[in-house]
């Protein structure tokens, strides 16, 4: 069984996290904001930023209140700027 | 549901130098009247920072996922569009295309509408970020502005707070 989530940060937020994949300890599903909360304890220079934020749970925009779960690919993903 | 079968016939991110002339030609078809395009560039100035470099990265497989997401939610509102769009990554020189989208349809009206829209949506939701390089030095922009509260007065886009795109 999965016991972690590999995380993904991008642009500002790999900055902060320090790279751009890490691994995050996850012995069972919570919703994606307390997962958020989570990072934010890791690494507290999200915390300015963490109205900004949005996960991406492999590869869609997570809604708050949907699971993350060990195993999963989750994204940081910083305001966008494409275009 | 709309059953045109080629809603986006390219979406993509390149690494060499964009051409129009393919995106052009991936939506050309005998039934399209008219074809809508809209290419992006980099600018030499942002809210008054000089740019002379500006660094695309991007989250690459959901943004090509997202980007023929859009293409096709685009395609079922209006019907008979078809829309092709290549965005690059990496490093670009002012007045290198940053994006390059292309919408036909039977009538213009359409294929205006439909490139508009792509690109629109693009900005607000494709996993993609561009870092300015200047005189200021490198800044990811959206990043630094995110901190900034609404209320004081600043005119910054908080598009991830009022756009939450789920499954």
């Amino acid at each position: 069984m999965a016991s972690e989530v590999r995380l993904l940060a991008f642009a500002g937020a790999r900055d902060v996290v320090g790279a751009g994949e890490v691994s995050i300890a996850l012995s069972a599903p919570e919703p994606a904001r307390a997962f958020l909360d989570r990072l934010v304890e890791a690494f507290p220079g999200l915390a300015r930023h963490r109205g900004s934020l949005r996960l991406a749970v492999n590869g869609t925009y997570a809604h708050w209140d949907e699971e993350v779960s060990p195993g999963d690919e989750v994204a940081l993903i910083p305001p966008v700027a494409g275009g | 549901m709309s059953v045109e079968p080629r809603p986006a016939v390219l979406a993509d991110l390149r690494t060499e130098p964009l051409s129009v002339d393919e995106v052009v030609s991936a939506v050309a078809h005998p039934g399209a009247g008219g074809t809508s395009v809209f290419i992006g560039t980099v600018r030499d100035e942002a809210d008054g920072r000089a740019v002379t470099l500006l660094e695309y990265e991007a989250y690459p497989t959901m943004a090509r996922a997202e980007m023929r997401k859009i293409a096709e939610e685009i395609a079922g509102e209006l019907p008979d569009v078809r829309l092709a769009v290549t965005h690059r990554v990496g490093s670009l020189r002012v007045g290198d295309l940053a994006i390059v989208c292309a919408a036909s349809a039977p009538h213009r009206g359409e294929a205006f509408r439909a490139c508009r829209l792509l690109i629109d949506r693009i900005k607000e939701r494709v996993p993609i970020w561009k870092r300015e390089h200047g005189p200021d030095g490198p800044y990811w922009v959206g990043w630094q502005d995110a901190r900034c509260s609404s209320h004081e007065g600043h005119h910054h886009e908080h598009d991830a707070e009022a756009h939450v795109h789920g499954k």
